[in-house]
């Protein structure tokens, strides 16, 4: 089944200079490792293609069941010299929760995600 | 030595809530108020400000805090460490000191002046000492825009706060202090901890990383469950009580709204993360992956198990420099084909600034309501009912960015139909003050220590 981010994750997100961090946090801890299977550093690439000029860091906090991702070149140079109205990022979690993700529907009935039988 | 001391976050940026001060020493038990008020750009606004009246410069927001929490100071020994000096803290504990003066508290302040952060005099002589100042995200060297530099400050330690305390001020005041510091120092006073204890400084640096942002980290901005928080008109700042082996709790005064859960606090400890191996600070380097949350009880979240390691042997320096000019201006068109109107808005203004022969670094169209935050995840918006063309020029020449505002307005009567939403008038010329992060070495930076009373 596919299951859209938003489904299983919250995120916030803000800025440094010109990069875009977006933390990704699993709403259950049982669901952190598919997170973490799943959404890796070239998906969120491909996801953010078009929109962010740099490439994509990502890194694993299992401590807090969260990734983060660095996007970078994702502000239009960022802080005051943008022109953009989330000039500081703050929004930048909420359209990485569009992203969707395909589990296997035996796993996703296991891990009881939101939709599964 | 205190059991457990509590630090309570009063601002989380200057403009922040008036009342959160008085409300936080007010509403319960603490020891300390830490108030943060500056972002990376407000450096350079008060350099400016100084520049027209060199009295000013530092957030003057502080007076009036400190005037509303002086009964608060005198009466229940609540100390205050605040980043409120800007670029100049001496004059601000001299209006801190004035206020006090006219509350009747007179001789009742033992105010700690922390200065040596600001580097703008010396830039000169630093860059002649062969320290290029380069650019932390592009590398370019400072003397690019060494004419056009308005402000330039050292991120500084929890050091000269610590020394400040020990001599007893019961007001501590700083310049570019970073912000986790104005938490940590506190803790690192109380606690005794060495210069190289490092798990439990890097303990006191993520709790001010949880604090520093005020109602950020205790409902507010909060998306888990987001429906579910409490009376955010009443949101209660968070503070922490800390134990002397770095473990803390993260809580809030009671009867107060807002929330304080493990999502709220992990939401807050992500914010503006890079690597979360490396918070790099001036004391320590914390590991942001070694942090513990538990829930303790309603409103109360415990941190503990918190891993550092020693600091770089240098500091970050904000330098904030004028980089031209830029104006953004907005129209809105409605259903029907509210999109595909505002899109042949946007394509009419493109080709008059053209003809005009308007030249820009950067031109930016948005429309809002179909993809200014999500851009083409947001999918086909051409239903939408309303959309805002928001267009945004920015460049070095002040006379075409000026000239630029006034093409917005006649759209409305010589453009595509359908359109309002201009009653807010021309749009304004800003004047960029852009950030410029760079690295120094820690042993160019000389911190000093005044208490005055």
């Amino acid at each position: 089944m596919r299951v859209q981010l938003v489904d299983i994750a919250h995120a916030r997100s803000g800025d440094k200079g010109d990069t875009a961090n977006v933390g990704l946090i699993a709403l259950r801890a049982e669901w952190y490792p598919l997170l973490a299977q799943t959404v890796t550093r070239d998906r969120v690439a491909e996801h953010f293609r078009g929109m962010i000029e740099g490439g994509v860091e990502r890194y694993e906090l299992p401590n807090l069941n969260a990734l983060n991702f660095l996007l970078h070149g994702a502000l239009d140079g960022g802080g005051t010299l943008s022109l953009k109205t989330d000039a500081q990022g703050k929004v930048y979690s909420t359209a990485l929760l569009r992203m969707s993700i395909d589990v296997p529907d035996a796993e996703a009935s296991r891990l009881g995600l939101p939709g599964s039988r | 030595m205190k059991q457990v001391v509590r630090v309570a976050a009063g601002q989380g940026f200057w403009g922040d809530d008036l009342d959160a001060p008085r409300r936080q020493v007010e509403g319960g038990p603490i020891d300390y108020l830490m108030l943060d008020y500056l972002a990376e750009v407000t450096m350079s606004i008060l350099q400016k400000q100084k520049a027209r009246d060199p009295a000013l410069g530092y957030a003057r927001d502080f007076i009036g805090a400190i005037e509303s929490i002086l009964p608060g100071i005198v009466g229940k020994g609540v100390k205050v460490v605040a980043n409120a000096g800007g670029v100049n803290p001496r004059d601000c504990a001299t209006a801190v000191k004035a206020v006090a003066e006219k509350c009747g508290a007179r001789g009742k302040l033992r105010i700690g002046v922390v200065s040596g952060d600001d580097l703008l005099d010396q830039l000169d002589a630093v860059l002649r000492d062969g320290h290029a100042l380069a650019n932390m995200d592009t590398g370019e060297p400072l003397s690019t825009v060494r004419d056009k530099v308005l402000s330039a400050n050292a991120y500084i330690g929890s050091e000269p706060i610590v020394e400040a305390l020990a001599q007893d001020a019961n007001v501590v005041i700083t310049g570019r202090s970073t912000d986790t510091a104005l938490t940590m120092a506190p803790l690192r006073y109380e606690f005794g901890w060495k210069s190289n204890a490092w798990d439990q400084l890097a303990a006191g640096i993520v709790a001010g990383h949880i604090i520093e942002c005020g109602a950020q980290c205790s409902g507010g901005n909060c998306l888990y469950d987001w429906r579910s928080i409490p009376d955010l008109a009443n949101v209660g700042y968070p503070l922490v009580e800390a134990k002397s082996d770095g473990s803390f709790v993260v809580t809030k005064h009671p009867k107060t709204g807002g929330r304080i859960s493990v999502p709220t606090v992990t939401e807050q400890l992500v914010y503006e993360m890079g690597d979360p191996r490396s918070y790099i600070t001036p004391d320590v380097i914390a590991d942001f992956t070694t942090i513990g949350l538990s829930r303790e009880a309603e409103n109360r979240v415990r941190v503990s198990g918190i891993k550092g390691r020693p600091p770089t042997d240098k500091l970050k320096v904000s330098i904030a420099y004028q980089a031209g000019f830029k104006a953004v201006g907005t129209l809105v068109y409605a259903w029907p084909d509210a999109l595909d109107k505002a899109q042949l808005g946007d394509k009419v203004l493109r080709a008059r600034l053209d003809r005009l022969g308007l030249r820009f670094d950067r031109v930016l169209t948005e429309f809002v309501g179909a993809n200014a935050t999500h851009g083409r995840l947001a999918g086909d918006q051409h239903g939408a009912p309303e959309v805002q063309l928001r267009f945004g020029v920015r460049g070095p020449d002040r006379a075409a960015v000026e000239r630029f505002t006034r093409e917005i307005a006649p759209l409305v009567l010589n453009g595509p139909p359908s359109v309002t939403g201009f009653a807010g008038g021309r749009p304004k010329v800003e004047e960029i003050v852009a950030y410029w992060p760079a690295l120094i070495d820690k042993a160019v930076v000389k911190t000093s220590v005044e208490v005055i009373q």
